[in-house]
């Protein structure tokens, strides 16, 4: 999990991220998608969901959940943990918003 | 704001899954305190058959643990009789003098076993079979006592029948009718089931009234004795002739009651601040005694408890799918036939299947079905939609084959398959997990199994499987799902057709207008409503409504399809099937350039390049669109490829210019959304080498000019495409072709394939619509085609978007080094 020590980073804009889409950022510890849900509430997840490990930022962005684009597994975005009844769980990274640019602490 | 105190009487199933609703939706709204007279939460009453057969334990078939009250802040006093119910002064008194005061009372009393009226009913060794106290006492005279009796052979009495004597008890089934379970099936049926039971080592005594139960000298009962004058032994006798209202409580406090307590639409009795669900009520003149219509009573009485206000329950139509001691039977209508009717029946006493169809002129009106099943749910829908039949006449016996060709060895008998039979090929479930799932989670619908199991959530074609073994474990309890009536997804309580009239009625044009519009439930939908409600408006509103990319599911957002490894396959298009030189060699430099590692050759004509890289797609499509060739939409619900053969060009049978003609179709029908894949073929011959026999749209040339056939499927199952109509010139071809496209278009729900749609509004009306009315056909036609005009190709379109654009920021990913240094 995401450690007091490692500082944030800029990685884009807000309005780089489409309305109830995703982009992908690229990570040492691998793919990171960002999410832009409805009300511009941002959340990064590790781009694979537990299920078999489809990338999540390809899927449909409702809520605050996405449902992945293989086998339609829905995944919580603020715990990164699958809607019941399936279990699993994506890692979560802290994320956060500022005069439109958008932090990300790895 | 000080809460309402809500007191439910009676704790079963019906009353419990009311609390389950109103907690939903008002969970803050109530104190909630319940009064069961038996010692136990709530329980499935169903499954009690199980736990007396030693398939399950008390355990297993408990729905709502103590938790679940003490955790939803419900106080639950259990052992507890209510034996007064003062309106006045709003409260009821339990047999332990224990009062509660109410602002809202939910009578749940549930129904009791109707008990002869004969001498010696009250003897030591007579019980009904009611609850977890009867099984307890059925298991352990069991264990202790040889002779049985079962009074009645409906479903609870062959159940408990069946239970004893897998207990070792010899049981004697006695029955006043003059054939077994007559409310379910008719004699035929019956006589089967009798025999199968029979062999099982049950007893039956038919059209037996019995006069008086005998005590022995122990006191306890010993003996039967009929009005024939005939005696049998009887150290337990099980009282199963039926079940009746229980409305005791309701009518001591003068509370209007008739066979049932009597309530309105709202589930509201006489009394405004008492409502009522389940089995103890009567509405509209009737008392249901299966779990499906108590649901949906509950729904509803929990809406008006919440004050929501809206909803209406307005009675249901029950069908019985079940099974009795391991054999499969449906039957719902009018199954017994009689004057003006006509039966289509099948019967294979050896093969152990009956089949019998009622017919009143060219409607279904009952079926009853015994040993195969896996049609009830069809012929429930054509009985309840009231479908005209005749077309389906001379196949309907044969069902629906929804089922699927492949995946399960070619099972159609859920009650015949071993525990560790694949039931779904797609995800690997055998029948028993799904087993396992309904029984330990206490499923009810199939759309429970799909989500707890994953079985029949794919391609689905299992899905009649999944049903039969669902109605095996909870009997009575499953209804089929009602397809017309089923709501788009759980966003909406709105169908298909509801949603798609009200986006051309009111003229929608984006989807937040049609959510807001239509009230619907969630924020932004879900992953299932999103993509039906981009296609509805885009086909809908062509050239106005805006396509909505984040509405798509990835692979027509990518215009590419997603593999299992996240890459991506790239199928440029080739029109009819045909390519050059000059094509081939920029598929083989893209796979060069690009480090394709799969090339394939599709069944669709074309060359799939496979395992490409999301951020490789626009610059390979820049290079193909360099070669002039364009997306192949073979990740669409679109048009995806127009099959030809050789034809007249070089074939020395072709009669037909067939690939010419595949050309101009494919041509025309380039980028064309729709509600599922579409594809076509062109035969130059009745030798059909393209294979338009299981198309969408299948032409075959002949030597007077084509004919059309439609709505035909290679896929999870092979349908015949049917023939549609005869026509001499290739302009007609794409005419008939298209007029017929654009009604599939505006009429089909999402994700419906021509075969699907055409079985739900019938031929008749396609070709009534495109065949017969010319000016009908003609406005269709000119739909399509100002619908498909100005389209430009998707992978150009992208491949020239600057990077930082809408279209182009979809391929790019971030890089978090560059990141860092921003």
């Amino acid at each position: 999990m995401s450690t007091e020590t490692t500082p944030w980073a800029p990685v884009c804009a807000l309005d780089d991220i489409p309305l109830l889409g995703s982009r992908v950022v690229r990570a040492d510890s691998g793919d990171i998608a960002l999410f832009r849900t409805d009300g511009d509430v941002v959340f990064a997840v590790h781009d694979k969901c537990p299920h078999k490990g489809g990338p999540l930022s390809q899927g449909i962005v409702h809520g605050h959940t996405v449902t992945c684009p293989l086998h339609g597994w829905k995944i919580q975005l603020e715990s990164g943990e699958a809607v019941a009844p399936d279990v699993g769980c994506a890692r979560r990274f802290d994320v956060k918003v500022e005069h439109g640019q958008v932090w990300l602490r790895t | 704001m000080e809460k309402k105190r809500l007191v439910m009487v009676g704790n079963g199933m019906a009353g419990c899954r009311t609390l389950e609703e109103l907690l939903k939706i008002a969970p803050d709204m109530y104190d909630i305190t319940v009064f069961g007279a038996e010692p136990h939460p709530n329980y499935n009453r169903i499954l009690l058959s199980p736990v007396l057969a030693g398939e399950m334990t008390i355990q297993d078939i408990i729905l709502n643990d103590r938790d679940w009250y003490r955790d939803n802040g419900i106080t639950l006093h259990t052992g507890r009789r209510i034996v007064k119910l003062d309106r006045v002064a709003r409260k009821v008194i339990a047999d332990d003098g224990s009062e509660a005061s109410y602002d809202r009372l939910l009578l749940a009393t549930g129904s009791n076993p109707f008990i002869l009226p004969v001498p010696g009913k009250d003897l030591p060794g007579v019980i009904a079979y009611r609850d977890i106290a009867d099984t307890d006492a059925m298991i352990e005279a069991a264990a202790t006592r040889r002779h049985a009796v079962v009074i009645g052979a409906g479903l609870l009495g062959l159940e408990a029948a069946n239970g004893l004597a897998l207990r070792g008890m010899q049981v004697t089934v006695v029955h006043i009718g003059a054939w077994i379970m007559e409310r379910q099936l008719d004699k035929p049926s019956a006589d089967m089931l009798q025999a199968s039971l029979e062999r099982k080592g049950l007893t039956f005594l038919l059209e037996k009234q019995t006069e008086s139960l005998i005590a022995g000298s122990d006191g306890r009962v010993s003996a039967i004795r009929f009005k024939s004058g005939e005696t049998i032994p009887a150290d337990l006798v099980v009282m199963a002739a039926g079940i009746r209202p229980n409305t005791a409580l309701a009518e001591s406090a003068g509370l209007h009651c008739n066979r049932g307590i009597v309530v309105n639409d709202t589930l509201q009795t006489f009394d405004p601040k008492i409502y009522a669900v389940g089995e103890c009520v009567n509405h509209r003149g009737i008392a249901y005694g299966l779990v499906a219509p108590l649901f949906e009573q509950a729904k509803v009485c929990a809406n008006h408890l919440a004050q929501y206000g809206i909803g209406t329950y307005k009675g249901s139509v029950t069908s019985t799918k079940l099974k009795v001691t391991g054999i499969d039977v449906f039957s719902a209508g009018n199954f017994m036939g009689g004057p003006g009717c006509d039966d289509i029946v099948l019967h294979d006493p050896a093969g152990g299947v009956y089949k019998k169809l009622v017919l009143e002129g060219d409607r279904l009106v009952g079926a009853c079905l015994y040993g195969d099943t896996a049609d009830g749910a069809w012929y429930f829908q054509l009985i309840k939609d009231g479908q005209d039949i005749h077309e389906l006449r001379d196949h309907l016996m044969f069902g629906q084959n929804h089922l699927g060709d492949v995946g399960h060895k070619g099972q159609t008998q859920a009650a015949a398959m071993p525990d560790t039979a694949e039931v779904c090929g797609c995800n690997g479930v055998c029948k028993g997990s799904i087993v396992k799932a309904i029984k330990e989670q206490g499923l009810f619908t199939l759309d429970d199994v799909r989500k707890h199991t994953k079985a029949s959530s794919s391609c689905g074609s299992c899905t009649g499987l999944v049903e039969q073994i669902l109605a095996s474990c909870i009997g009575g309890a499953y209804t089929p799902a009602d397809s017309s009536s089923k709501a788009l997804c759980g966003c909406t309580d709105l169908n298909h057709g509801e949603v798609r009239a009200a986006i051309r009625e009111r003229h929608l044009i984006d989807i937040p207008s049609v959510m807001r519009e239509l009230k619907w439930k969630t924020p932004n939908g879900c992953a299932s409503c999103r993509p039906a409600l981009n296609y509805y408006l885009i086909s809908t509103w062509p050239h106005e409504a805006k396509d909505d990319p984040q509405s798509r599911f990835i692979n027509e957002r990518a215009h590419a399809n997603i593999q299992k490894d996240g890459t991506y396959s790239v199928v440029p298009r080739m029109w009819g099937g045909l390519t050059t030189p000059d094509e081939l060699r920029a598929i083989a430099d893209a796979a060069e350039k690009y480090k394709v590692p799969t090339v394939k050759v599709t069944g669709g004509q074309r060359i799939d390049l496979l395992g490409v890289k999301k951020d490789d797609l626009p610059a390979m499509w820049a290079d193909f669109a360099k070669a002039g060739m364009v997306s192949g939409h073979a990740y669409g619900k679109s048009l995806r490829t127009v099959k030809t053969c050789v034809g007249a060009e070089h074939c020395r049978f072709g009669t037909q210019l067939s690939m010419s003609m595949g050309v101009k179709l494919e041509k025309m029908l380039f980028g064309m959304w729709s509600p599922h894949k579409v594809k076509l073929a062109v035969s130059g011959c009745p030798r059909n080498c393209a294979e338009a026999g299981i198309k969408d749209v299948g032409v075959i040339g002949v030597e007077s000019g084509y004919e059309l056939y439609v709505a035909g499927n290679g896929g999870i199952k092979t349908e015949v495409a049917q023939f549609f109509c005869k026509v001499g010139s290739d302009e007609e071809v794409m005419e008939y072709a298209g007029a017929f496209l654009q009604l599939y278009r505006e009429e089909g729900y999402y994700l419906e394939r021509t075969v699907h749609y055409v079985e739900r509004v019938g031929l008749d009306h396609v070709k009534g619509k495109v065949v017969e009315d010319a000016d009908n056909r003609r406005a269709l036609y000119e739909r399509l085609l100002f619908a498909l005009q100005d389209y430009k190709d998707p992978w150009l379109e992208r491949a020239e978007a600057e990077a930082k654009s809408e279209l182009g920021r979809e391929f790019r990913s971030i890089a978090i080094k560059q990141a860092m240094k921003a």
